[in-house]
């Protein structure tokens, strides 16, 4: 794809976090390589999928594309500016295009505050709208996000989980960004209520042309709501793929383990699949095996695997993998 | 046949300070030796609670078991007292709790806490229970579990702290093993594991499984009956593949449109469920799931319908048949 069409460029971006000892003079004895090295395009209009388990470092990806966490190496251009270059006014001028919806619903929302308060925040950080316009702005996104606009002085205790995170999607939609990271956003809600927050995602990006990155665990939905999937193992991409193919031809192991380990809601079929049972747990990110990270929990591992880091390749089609099997 | 278990019109209730939580409302199943029955339902529909009451883990106040019986072996748990609930609870019922982390005592080793109940149920010394407990950590997939003896719960990763959980309930060879949610705090790899540990050891020791979750996917591949709960009433039950291949109750229905799947690409929007379900200090008069339901009849708002046969197994609590869409 041709370089207007990538809102998002992703170049050898690593964050470590430093491991110290001592109380006065803190010497850095380690660190947590929470993300090692990632290298990745998000298109205009898409909406890339971040799958990995716990602690593989997805949501500090996250975090360190919108420069919430300063980069410790590599590079983020967004639409054409590297973000790790700018400072000041003029980051803040630009985290106007890039927000971010969190997981807990109950967490991420100040208890003190009203809806109206909350959802406008952005606005008078970014001095965007005040007085009545700011009001009525504040109603036009409570209606964007189907709630009732009259709830505009209410608090988040009134809310149900569903609605919460509806009223985070507004305060993320108050700057008008362009891009959006999606952190668990429905992991902390009922099955019936999932749905309606999903379709109210793709809605909202057909209406708005908004850019996502859906940092997830559950696969099958990120196979519903994403356009290519990424997949992360201890702070490296493995594979990534446009979604269908990615779950139909799955070409690491890890990705193949991964998607053999989710049920699927129909006895039959899940009487006939074979699971790919990964031993053990994830190595530390301390610590992480050599060679290739995966080569620890990995069936058919081989010699080279433990000695030399496969190379993260295009295998055809934009179906990149990191993979000395392939 | 009697069965090995039989709950009967259980009901149990929470008196709070903003009122009475109607919590489970009349439910009844039953379970034969070796069966692994799957409860499902959201949060808030009464599915842990109606197992911690066939526990009695219920805490009296605020809550109170107001009606039913609980029938194992012959035996109605509702009327033991505490001392001989005692030698049912881990004895004859074990449970795995959903948090591995809260449900461990963390200033404990976890030896001692899984002889714990070798020497109290089992009456073992000191001596056998340690061996028995290095087998049972063993037998649930703990490596070098001779050493780890002596390790506290903080030094176990999740997943194998929900192993040390399973070896804990499994020490006294339980006929039923009752696991609440047990994987939803794990990733789905060691999900997996879990799940294959807890088919091959009930396969092998020939227990009875009651799995509660909210994950139609995981019952799916390991339940051969199911219930779907909601608003503490059952509204489907039946065989696994009853419920997955031909779902009748409009919750059930709408439940398992709303999934999108693993195995499938798909371009169409998700089906959703409108609303939220219904606020258990105040439930509807009607049928709970009435107000979010697009099958409902005039009926439904009025009269909550009683459980009733579709099928040789297979039983809906709904006025409406979803397969013509008219009242039945």
């Amino acid at each position: 794809m041709s370089d207007d069409q990538v809102l998002v460029r992703v170049q050898g971006l690593k964050k470590h976090f430093p491991i110290t000892r001592g109380i006065i003079i803190q010497r850095q004895v380690g660190a947590v390589r929470a993300v090692d090295g990632i290298t990745f395009d998000i298109y205009r209009q898409e909406t890339l999928g971040l799958v990995g388990e716990s602690g593989c470092g997805k949501t500090t990806a996250g975090r360190t594309i919108l420069q919430l966490y300063r980069p410790t190496a590599g590079r983020v251009i967004f639409d054409g500016t590297d973000l790790t270059s700018l400072k000041g006014n003029a980051m803040r001028h630009m985290r106007q295009r890039m927000q971010m919806i969190f997981q807990d619903p109950y967490a991420s929302l100040n208890p003190r505050m009203t809806i109206s308060r909350i959802i406008s925040e952005p606005l008078r950080v970014h001095k965007l709208a005040s007085g009545p316009e700011q009001v009525e702005r504040v109603q036009e996104l409570l209606r964007l996000v189907r709630l009732n606009p009259r709830f505009i002085n209410r608090y988040p205790h009134e809310f149900s989980g569903g609605q919460r995170q509806r009223i985070g999607i507004a305060r993320a939609l108050a700057s008008n960004p362009d891009f959006i990271v999606c952190d668990e956003p429905i992991s902390a809600l009922d099955v019936s209520i999932q749905a309606q927050v999903v379709n109210l995602l793709e809605d909202l990006q057909d209406q708005l042309g908004l850019t996502y990155l859906f940092i997830a665990h559950d696969l099958s939905m990120v196979r519903h709501i994403c356009d290519r999937v990424a997949v992360m193992y201890l702070g490296l991409i493995v594979e990534l793929a446009a979604k269908d193919e990615l779950y139909d031809h799955p070409l690491h192991p890890y990705t193949q383990a991964l998607l053999s380990a989710v049920p699927v809601p129909d006895p039959k079929v899940e009487r006939k699949r074979r699971r790919i049972i990964l031993e053990g747990d994830v190595p530390s990110p301390v610590n992480p095996p050599s060679g290739c990270r995966f080569h620890t929990r990995c069936a058919r591992a081989q010699e080279l695997c433990s000695q030399q880091e496969p190379a993260w390749r295009d295998v055809g089609g934009g179906h990149f993998v990191a993979c000395h099997l392939v | 046949m009697t069965p090995l278990l039989e709950v009967r019109d259980l009901a149990t209730r929470f008196h709070t300070l903003d009122g009475t939580v109607y919590a489970v409302n009349g439910i009844s199943y039953t379970l034969e030796e070796g069966q692994t029955l799957g409860i499902v339902g959201e949060s808030g529909c009464g599915k842990s609670v109606s197992v911690l009451s066939v526990m009695r883990l219920i805490p009296e106040p605020p809550g109170k078991i107001v009606a039913g019986q609980v029938i194992y072996r012959g035996q109605d748990l509702l009327t033991l007292d505490e001392a001989q609930m005692r030698q049912i609870r881990g004895k004859e019922i074990a449970m795995v709790f959903q948090d591995p982390m809260t449900s461990l005592n963390p200033v404990l080793t976890i030896g001692r806490q899984i002889s714990e109940a070798l020497i109290a149920h089992m009456g073992m010394s000191q001596e056998q229970a340690r061996a028995r407990t290095v087998e049972l950590l063993e037998m649930v997939g703990i490596p070098q579990a001779a050493d780890r003896y002596r390790d506290y719960p903080h030094q176990f990763s999740g997943g194998m702290r929900q192993r040390v959980m399973i070896a804990m309930a499994l020490s006294c060879m339980p006929s039923i093993l009752i696991a609440d949610e047990p994987t939803t705090a794990l990733d789905v790899t060691i999900q997996a594991q879990i799940i294959d540990l807890v088919k091959a050891l009930r396969d092998r020791l020939g227990m009875a499984v009651i799995w509660i979750t909210h994950d139609l996917g995981i019952i799916a591949g390991l339940a051969e009956k199911v219930i779907v709960m909601y608003a503490g009433f059952i509204v489907e039950r039946g065989e696994v593949d009853d419920i997955y291949d031909d779902p009748r109750h409009p919750y059930t229905l709408a439940l398992l449109k709303s999934l999108p799947r693993v195995d499938r690409s798909s371009q169409e929007r998700l089906a959703t469920i409108p609303g939220l379900p219904p606020d258990l200090l105040d439930l509807p008069p009607g049928c709970p799931f009435a107000p979010r339901c697009i099958y409902r009849v005039e009926r439904c708002l009025q009269e909550n319908p009683q459980l009733k046969p579709v099928g040789l197994h297979h039983e809906i609590a709904c006025w409406v048949d979803v397969t013509t869409g008219r009242e039945q």
